[in-house]
């Protein structure tokens, strides 16, 4: 079964062009996928929809079967959990444990279950020691470590996160990308990481870019940054190794695409000792 | 700055601090009624002893304690001379026009010194040993109410986050050569408006944010929902309550057999 299904899905803001236009996308259960894309290519209406919070105008969207509408609307959000952008808006109480909580108190399981719960979910983004913590004193990565754990509470299946990296500093977001690597792994959890950062995406299955609501590129995240040029057109840089590596094979060394910065430099150690 | 989400709130383990905020609500209406019944030293007295006792189990230092009561000391000797000077009595010691200083006078602003000095402490104590949270937890719990400690938990959670915003607004202002410092009243408030402003409009930004990470969370509303912490009363609150109940009980058989002074 699909995770997550989604039939030429269009979605337009009132007054506004279109911001998703003739979506068909399909993440399977366990998977990893990185999505990229500019600023207004739809990325972040895509997380708004995939959880119900925007309605498409047309199309269906299909959660592990189940369809995405009024009636179904609180069965899929258990299911589709959303860490946003910004760490301050998505916290409710000023105690850690307290708005970890928040999401298992809005579903009314027993008092026992939500103890079980944020429990576990702190564990998972190794943040129990810090479980009576204040928020506003926290670290980015470590407030944004809270929001997973606020949408882990819920026991979701897939797990999208709109640009939570964008804010933090280096640090944060290698916390982020980490706590998420670990959850897609251990706890079998989909992950759709929406991101700018193309570092990022190399640690997904398979990666998309988005381009005026349409998806532009489907491949591994290898085979996208190999298409350096196409890439420029829908305003996306390369990371910077793969820029060098470029740059090198222009001015006549002899290394191949590559991301991997350890791979990079045997590859130019090899043709300067030649 | 950032602590204003605990207001007073003196974070210790203690007797008090643990009891349920429902009692401890109780118990300030109720210590509240006997200081107004009680109309004798003796009963005052006791208010006093118990209160005393109160700070002492709550392990909040004695420093931060007389603190609230500075706030309100000129109001409290404001009161009491105005009440030596107009109460009316039977032994008269001094007496010019209309003012004079009889025995009851003196006794009476005496009274409301103590009175008002006790009311003070013990609610400031209320604050001292509860969080707001808490607090509204025990409203809410009290009065059937859902939304009233979510609307009070997050206000809270972002009172530090909107005084980072004002400062950062503040120092961009600055940097573009606005002035909030100089000038007269108008001038200064007039200032103000360029913070404002942009400080409305990200707050409302944030809020619609926050609606739809709650949305996310999966909130609907107050029906369903339950609670992470529940109240429970325990052994304290039963000591807490007999204690207040004693003491209502023990001011009024005074004021009924010992009576006015």
């Amino acid at each position: 079964m699909h995770a997550i299904e989604t039939k030429d899905v269009s979605f337009s803001y009132e007054g506004g062009g279109f911001r998703i236009a003739h979506l068909d996308l399909t993440v399977e259960e366990g998977e990893f996928l990185a999505v990229l894309g500019h600023n207004g290519s739809g990325k972040s209406t895509l997380a708004r929809l995939l959880n119900g919070i925007l309605v498409p105008d047309s199309g269906t969207i299909r959660v592990f079967g189940t369809p995405l509408d009024d009636q179904h609307l609180y069965e899929v959000r258990k299911q589709v959990g959303v860490v946003f952008q910004n760490p301050d808006n998505q916290t409710v109480a000023s105690i850690v444990e307290d708005d970890v909580a928040f999401g298992a108190e809005n579903v009314g399981l027993p008092r026992e279950e939500i103890a079980k719960r944020v429990e576990f979910a702190l564990g998972a983004v190794g943040m129990l020691g810090l479980r009576n913590a204040v928020v506003s004193r926290l670290s980015g990565g470590q407030k944004q470590r809270v929001a997973i754990a606020g949408v882990l509470a819920l026991k979701p299946r897939v797990m999208i996160l709109d640009e939570s990296t964008a804010m933090l500093d280096p640090r944060g977001r290698r916390e982020i990308v980490e706590v998420v690597k670990k959850l897609n792994r251990e706890e079998k959890i989909t992950v759709i990481l929406i991101t700018h950062f193309m570092e990022e995406a190399l640690l997904a299955d398979r990666a998309v870019v988005m381009n005026r609501g349409e998806i532009a590129l489907t491949d591994t995240p290898a085979g996208i940054f190999a298409r350096h040029e196409e890439l420029l057109t829908y305003n996306l840089a390369l990371p910077r190794i793969g820029v060098i590596a470029k740059k090198l094979t222009e001015g006549g060394l002899r290394v191949r695409d590559t991301l991997d910065p350890e791979q990079l430099a045997e590859d130019i150690a090899r043709s300067v000792r030649r | 700055m950032k602590d204003v989400a605990f207001g007073q709130y003196y974070p210790v383990n203690s007797f008090v601090h643990r009891c349920d905020p429902r009692l401890k609500l109780f118990f300030l209406v109720a210590f509240i009624a006997a200081i107004f019944v009680a109309n004798n030293f003796w009963a005052l007295g006791a208010c006093a002893a118990v209160l005393i006792a109160v700070v002492a189990l709550s392990r909040v230092p004695l420093g931060k304690v007389l603190r609230a009561i500075r706030g309100v000391l000129i109001l409290v000797i404001f009161s009491a001379v105005i009440s030596v000077f107009f109460y009316s009595g039977e032994t008269v010691y001094w007496k010019y026009g209309i003012l004079c200083v009889t025995r009851e006078g003196i006794f009476f602003s005496v009274f409301l010194i103590i009175r008002l000095f006790l009311l003070v402490i013990c609610s400031s104590m209320l604050t001292y040993t509860t969080t707001p949270v808490a607090l509204t937890d025990g409203i809410e719990s009290i009065f059937h109410v859902h939304v009233l400690a979510l609307i009070m938990s997050i206000a809270l959670r972002f009172i530090p986050i909107l005084m980072d915003e004002t400062e950062r607004i503040k120092n961009a202002q600055k940097a573009r050569g606005a002035d909030f410092e100089s000038g007269n009243i108008f001038k200064r408030i007039k200032a103000i408006v360029p913070i404002l402003i942009p400080l409305i409009l990200s707050a409302f930004r944030r809020a619609d944010e926050l609606g739809d990470a709650m949305d996310a969370r999966c909130y609907m509303g107050g029906k369903k929902r339950t609670k992470y912490k529940k109240l429970t009363f325990s052994w304290r609150d039963l000591v807490a309550f007999l204690t207040a109940a004693a003491l209502v009980t023990g001011v009024a058989l005074l004021r009924v057999y010992v009576g006015g002074m």
